[in-house]
């Protein structure tokens, strides 16, 4: 549709116009997509705000997210989601190129690039709940004190330890609370694999275990000076590590033991970050699986020579906005989660 | 629907971007495995360097999405302020004020005695 001429006052009400020059669909993908941006924004804010306030004990991402497919055991920071954005990029590219292609009115071209997509996308929410399954199962497994805050293992060279690895089994039974057992309509979930008494008689049989604090190391010359400290595993803008008879200490405080997440608490640290964790790349996650959704809508209809007819391939480019929107908010999921 | 601008074919523009988001993810990864110390022990305005870098990069990738992917540079200038202009003043705004409250927190928490965690 040509741009209306300044002179046909008269016929500005009757409707057809486009002042901004979008069809009407397009604008309101638009208007739809700059809403999303706010509640993403708003997700992330809060994230950034929850940190700010916990910023000396906020959980390290490059030691949360170490796993890569088939390198059991590997530290590998990074790598699998550096991977899982180019194959979110790499599927805007080729949507990117079903709209070009749509322009040209090339009708199986359209739909080659449109079903490469949906692969791309397909990947990217298995990659996610692969590492989605990593968190929750956790690695290491940690102690929660009574006061709430986390303590994690580490051996004389610093290298993290393991639960499984110091923890005794002592002959004792803790049964699982049931709805049927309880008082009142109480239960809890699957029981950790060790008791506290447990990891705390491992902790008392092996001398060179030592407890890391969430705090993260300053190399302020107070904690230089801090004999709870230890002396040489401490490095700066690291997780505190204490001494031997500081650790004892430490662990006579054990309450509960914690082994991967879940909403309520999990080891890595500060219990937020995994509740953001879920709920920010859930969010994502979802968005991704809808816009698969609809790509595979809009695949049938482009093979089914619906838009070919129509003459225009609009709705493409309009599933593209959302599509490259998804990959948008995960460029910036990326960096706020994985990377700063 | 046509529009009044024509549609050239601009397949070599979208290689060209893809290559930069790639480039750019590549150098994020990179430098957040390494996280040299020269930069990473060094603030400016109270963060650190290289997170500066990674947010600046991270804005460089999501203006070539908008503006090459979603062909923001072939709309008309009205709906390109409507959209980005509202964006980027709401996020400032939000972000101004849950950080300088947050931090105003983590000092409560830090210097009064309150004590949260034992």
């Amino acid at each position: 549709m040509e741009a209306i001429t300044v002179n046909s006052n008269e016929k500005i009400w009757n409707g057809g116009n486009e002042p901004m020059g979008a069809g009407y669909g397009k604008l309101m993908m638009w208007f739809f997509i700059v809403s999303d941006a706010l509640t993403f924004s708003g997700f992330l804010a809060a994230y950034g705000f929850s940190r700010f306030k916990f910023i000396e004990t906020w959980p390290l991402p490059d030691e949360v997210f170490t796993h890569f497919p088939f390198m059991h055991g590997v530290t590998a920071p990074m790598y699998y989601v550096a991977l899982m954005t180019f194959i979110l990029i790499f599927s805007s590219v080729t949507m990117v190129l079903a709209v070009d292609a749509g322009h040209h009115m090339k009708q199986s071209k359209v739909a080659f690039y449109m079903f490469l997509t949906i692969i791309g996308g397909l990947i990217f929410v298995g990659s996610q709940a692969w590492e989605w399954k990593n968190f929750i199962k956790g690695e290491y497994g940690a102690i929660e004190t009574k006061g709430g805050s986390l303590l994690q293992f580490v051996d004389n060279t610093g290298k993290r330890v393991a639960l499984a690895d110091f923890a005794v089994v002592l002959p004792e039974e803790r049964v699982r609370l049931e709805r049927s057992g309880a008082t009142w309509f109480m239960e809890e979930g699957s029981l950790p694999s060790f008791s506290v008494a447990e990891v705390q008689a491992g902790f008392k049989a092996r001398p060179d275990v030592l407890i890391r604090t969430e705090i993260i190391y300053q190399e302020t010359p107070e904690e230089k000076k801090n004999a709870k400290l230890h002396p040489t595993l401490n490095s700066k803008k690291h997780k505190t590590v204490l001494t031997r008879a500081e650790s004892e200490a430490m662990l006579a405080n054990a309450h509960y033991v914690v082994e991967g997440a879940n909403l309520k608490r999990n080891e890595y640290g500060s219990k937020l970050f995994a509740d953001f964790f879920f709920f920010i790349t859930g969010f994502h996650g979802f968005h991704v699986f809808s816009g698969v959704i609809i790509n595979v809508i809009i695949f049938l209809n482009i093979i089914m020579g619906t838009y070919q007819k129509r003459g225009s391939y609009e709705m493409v480019e309009k599933v593209g906005l959302y599509w490259h929107f998804v990959d948008l908010v995960w460029v910036f999921v990326f960096t706020f989660f994985y990377l700063v | 629907m046509s529009h009044a601008h024509e549609h050239v074919s601009n397949i070599k523009r979208i290689w060209f971007v893809f290559g930069l988001l790639s480039i750019i993810t590549t150098v994020e990864v990179i430098l957040g495995i390494i996280k040299p110390e020269s930069l990473y022990m060094r603030n400016l305005l109270s963060m650190n360097l290289l997170n500066w870098i990674f947010i600046i990069l991270t804005l460089v990738k999501a203006y070539y999405i908008i503006w090459a992917f979603m062909h923001m540079e072939g709309e008309r200038a009205s709906l390109r302020w409507a959209v980005v202009s509202s964006v980027i003043f709401l996020v400032l705004y939000l972000l101004f004020i849950l950080l300088v409250e947050a931090d105003y927190i983590y000092e409560i928490f830090k210097n009064s005695t309150i004590k949260w965690n034992f």
